[in-house]
């Protein structure tokens, strides 16, 4: 048993051109650990360089965004779905 | 050169030009769902979303999570994909900004229109590289045969 994590179309290229992934994990932060383990180009499209989860990059367990709840340490379980879903930001220079 | 195309009708750029007069000083920003096939993309539809940056609409946009889902919701309803986004650039170039590669994804087509003085310019299309060092160029053609969802 594992959570699925749902895989961005924009990103599929780097997990293996998969829809989801399943990753047995207790925590957020260990699922998406779990995920840029097994697919390391995924990870610099998830995380700035100093390891932070890039602004951008909004994550759900179920329908509830981490952000409200503990963050990576959010508690997930078996058959749940972690979803990414980007802010689209961006902008001229100053 | 990337040798990525986007086929975008002219009654379609015409309404990211429009969007982006509307909006000026302000950017605007809205969803692109079209279709890819054998390496051709293509533009069907344009969902026109709203600038979420209230503090600093005239050189920033944001297109909320919530907003990306309803796009997505809408691509899948119409049995095609997200393939992107636009936006304008008031009173700049139609190229990625700094800010702009920070915030992007590859794949993702990236339209930007200059719109200076209240009018629209120059309009170019960009892709993120798989390194996120910078952006390719993507051609943007104005296919001969009208195609719609």
């Amino acid at each position: 048993m594992a959570v699925k994590v749902m895989i961005p179309t924009p990103l599929r290229a780097y997990a293996g051109k998969q829809e989801s992934v399943d990753i047995s994990a207790t925590t957020v932060g260990e699922a998406l650990r779990g995920l840029t383990d097994q697919y390391a180009d995924l990870k610099k499209h998830l995380y700035s360089d100093d390891g932070r989860l890039r602004s951008f990059v909004n994550v759900y367990v179920n329908d509830e965004d981490i952000r409200y709840a503990q963050k990576d340490q959010t508690p997930v379980r078996d058959g749940d779905t972690v979803s990414i879903v980007p802010s689209i930001a961006g902008g001229r220079k100053n | 050169m990337s040798g990525h195309v986007l086929k975008l009708r002219s009654d379609l750029a015409a309404k990211i030009q429009a969007h982006g007069m509307q909006t000026y000083p302000h950017e605007c920003c809205g969803a692109i769902l079209g279709r890819e096939a054998d390496g051709s993309r293509e533009v069907l539809a344009l969902l026109p979303l709203a600038n979420r940056r209230d503090d600093s609409p005239r050189n920033r946009f944001e297109v909320t999570p919530g907003d990306v889902q309803l796009a997505e919701k809408m691509a899948r309803e119409k049995k095609v994909e997200l393939i992107g986004w636009y936006h304008s650039h008031p009173d700049a170039p139609a190229k990625p900004s700094e800010f702009d590669r920070e915030h992007a994804w590859p794949w993702y087509s990236y339209v930007i229109v200059s719109v200076r003085a209240g009018q629209p310019r120059e309009m170019n299309s960009w892709r993120l590289q798989d390194d996120r060092a910078g952006y390719d160029s993507e051609a943007i053609e104005s296919p001969p045969r009208p195609a719609s969802i």
